[in-house]
């Protein structure tokens, strides 16, 4: 255990190259070197001493490859978004999940990701609902229903993680089918499948199973800890999901967040339509009252459904009684950022900085110095495209994966008439 | 919230981010019994009791205009703090004096505009938040030790609807990076973006029932840091109103129906969404759907 960990943290590259170690006659932890030639990276200063190797640039030109990925999907498909989705994550818990190829189990691994996948998903679609699906011994099992709560869904997980017998992938999608089915037609059905194993042991023909599926509007995407498998493929190019193997711990928790920002709305998939929803006033301080969730006696706290004045504790949620969805209007806005994006920042070169107007030679929105450390010469920084200010790298990426808002912009009077050409 | 690792941060000194709403239109017109004059001699010498309460303290301020934002004092950037006989301490100059400048450069953006923004009287609060919480990213990134950071909003203008989801932006990345957001709103009437701040980002929002002691106000609530907020008693959120109006009348509703695919809400149901243009299907499906969901439940 001691010396596996030891060996995880001499290089996480090291496992990417597990699986074929004959190739060229070198070990695959040789290969990492020889591959990457991180020697080539470093530099000598002045005065003969090495450099720590920047990668901060490095990190900030992945940032930027896939932002530009991003916004050219989103720019494709409008500013439509499959806002409300109900998403059924599948967990194959057969012995394969046992493997210790991921340290120190797949399963493990898959629990500590699937955790901050969940709340990462409830942040970014707050009206939308998960329900967790196990497979285990050949058959499906579900672990909880369709719902809001990140803490109910993470705990169930937990107390049912351990693996056993073989994977199905039949009845899984048999299962998750009919749990999906009956969800109303403006929701947008979703399917994830964390697949461990290399084989599927079905009670059936899978292929008629896919075909339900894409009949029924199931998206089904997979991510794969082991090989590829045609039967997965298969499936994700029929239902217009992903299907993507991981190559390790790093690699997986990527493909897996990837899933939580919502995908573009396709008119096929989900009927567009007004929901009637409640926003419901929180219930008065003091005053006692049986909520309809825990079915205990409470004082205050909690907010009163406008349909049919029944209590409940928390929100997003759908009433008991009358079915009507509650939510409080900091639910809604909080996925506005997703339909109003704001658009990538330009690079802006050394020369043209100092060759700009910007007499200070700082970031617009934190007042750190664009000018590298120690020198006088201009770094790298970003331009918006509209208010033409500079903003240092971090900015740039804070301001596009958290705050949603160029201060540039946000700090100048655009003049009613253009502000009503932009809105429409 | 609970999943962020707590940070080894000293916990009783402070990075204090005063946004000041100096926007003409509000103070031109505010009957109230404070006039810009005395509310900016208020702040100064609250600035000044944070600087002295630890000398680790530091604080920043940017100015919150009609037509533009920006930074009008940084502490940790104030090398010399000699000032001569009998003159003002240098704080207190150097603010009065980049406030002066700052309110001027914002009439002259104004006056190009040709009294189309007249009928506008809100400031620009996304653009001074945003700033804010940049800045404080930059505190963050700056090592494992560095001071709490919070940002308090001095306003007094009204909410410009314009702003919402900026401003709603805005507050859900400092309660993702938990920055509470504090707020002394000095206008009429209590202002719902600011008492939604206040109440996500778990800050104090209060509303000075007598504006001449403002200090006072100030220096009681809103001079603690955040590890001895914990101790004392302040004032608590009272009946922050989460319903939603809707976009077609403006009015605020309890019940109403919200488009799936944007997000808009209406207070009535339509055929077509006049934001992203969906065609809706039949109508009250949802309602069927919903009964039927419920049959096939129980």
């Amino acid at each position: 255990m001691n010396n596996s960990e030891k060996k995880r943290r001499n290089g996480e590259a090291e496992e990417e190259n597990e699986e074929d170690v004959e190739d060229e006659g070198r070990d695959a932890w040789e290969r990492t070197y020889t591959d990457e030639r991180s020697w080539e990276a470093l530099e000598e200063d002045e005065s003969g001493l090495l450099q720590p190797i920047d990668n901060k640039a490095i990190y900030h030109s992945q940032y930027r490859r896939r932002l530009q990925s991003l916004s050219a999907t989103s720019a494709a498909s409008r500013i439509q978004k499959g806002l409300i989705r109900f998403l059924c994550v599948v967990v194959d818990l057969s012995k394969a999940a046992g493997e210790m190829d991921f340290k120190p189990s797949r399963m493990a691994v898959i629990a500590k990701h699937v955790e901050t996948f969940i709340r990462e998903f409830f942040d970014q679609n707050p009206l939308s609902q998960i329900g967790l699906v196990i497979i285990k011994d050949g058959v499906a099992q579900s672990l909880t229903e369709l719902g809001g709560s990140p803490e109910a869904h993470i705990k169930a997980l937990m107390v049912k993680l351990g693996c056993a017998g073989d994977s199905s992938l039949q009845n899984a999608l048999e299962l998750v089918h009919d749990t999906l089915h009956k969800i109303p037609s403006y929701g947008h059905r979703e399917v994830l499948i964390l697949y461990s194993a290399l084989s599927t042991c079905d009670p059936g023909d899978i292929m008629e199973t896919i075909q339900k599926c894409k009949k029924a509007k199931l998206r089904c995407s997979v991510i794969g800890l082991s090989a590829e498998m045609f039967v997965c493929k298969h499936l994700c190019q029929e239902t217009g999901g992903s299907y993507m193997v991981a190559l390790d711990e790093g690699h997986f928790k990527e493909l897996l967040l990837e899933h939580a920002p919502p995908p573009p709305a396709l008119a096929e998939f989900a009927i567009a339509n007004l929901i009637k929803m409640g926003f419901p006033q929180r219930a008065a301080e003091g005053s006692i009252a049986i909520c309809s969730c825990h079915r205990e006696a409470k004082v205050g706290e909690g907010y009163i459904c406008p349909r049919c004045k029944a209590r409940v504790c928390e929100l997003p949620t759908e009433c008991r009684f009358c079915g009507l969805t509650l939510v409080s209007s900091p639910h809604l806005a909080r996925s506005y950022h997703h339909l109003f994006p704001i658009e990538p920042f330009t690079e802006v070169s050394a020369r043209q900085l100092e060759l700009s107007r910007v007499a200070s030679k700082t970031c617009f929105s934190c007042r750190e110095s664009l000018l590298t450390p120690g020198t006088n010469k201009a770094g790298p920084c970003a331009a918006c495209t509209k208010c033409k200010q500079y903003f240092c790298l971090d900015c740039d990426i804070y301001i596009h994966e958290s705050l949603h808002n160029c201060p540039g912009c946000e700090s100048r009077r655009i003049t009613p008439a253009a502000a009503s050409a932009t809105m429409s | 919230m609970a999943t962020l690792p707590s940070k080894p941060i000293a916990d009783d000194v402070s990075l204090l981010v005063v946004l000041i709403d100096t926007n003409p239109f509000f103070w031109s017109t505010s009957s109230s019994s404070l006039n810009f004059h005395q509310f900016v001699s208020h702040v100064l010498v609250f600035l000044d009791l944070i600087v002295r309460l630890s000398q680790l303290n530091q604080i920043v301020v940017i100015a919150t205009g009609h037509n533009t934002c920006d930074y009008i004092y940084d502490s940790s950037l104030d090398t010399d703090q000699v000032t001569g006989e009998g003159e003002l301490p240098a704080l207190y100059s150097f603010v009065l004096q980049r406030l002066e400048e700052f309110v001027n450069k914002d009439e002259k953006l104004g006056a190009k505009q040709d009294g189309l923004s007249e009928k506008r009287v809100s400031s620009l609060l996304s653009g001074s938040l945003s700033m804010a919480l940049c800045y404080i990213q930059r505190v963050f990134r700056s090592g494992p030790l560095h001071p709490q950071p919070r940002i308090l909003c001095l306003q007094g203008s009204p909410d410009g609807s314009e702003q919402y989801v900026s401003i709603m932006n805005a507050i859900f990345s400092a309660q993702r990076s938990m920055v509470p957001i504090d707020c002394c709103y000095v206008g009429s009437h209590n202002s719902a973006f600011l008492q939604q701040a206040s109440y996500i980002t778990g800050g104090v929002y209060v509303k000075p029932q007598h504006l001449e002691g403002l200090y006072q106000y100030l220096a009681t609530v809103f001079a603690v840091d955040l590890h001895s907020r914990s101790f004392l008693q302040l004032p608590r959120p009272a009946g922050v109103d989460f319903r939603a109006s809707c976009f077609c009348h403006k009015t605020t509703i309890d019940m109403g129906y919200v488009c799936s695919v944007c997000l808009s809400i209406f207070c009535k149901h339509h055929d077509k969404c006049s934001t992203c243009g969906s065609v809706f299907g039949k109508a009250q499906l949802d309602a069927a759907s919903d009964r039927k969901r419920k049959a096939s439940e129980s």
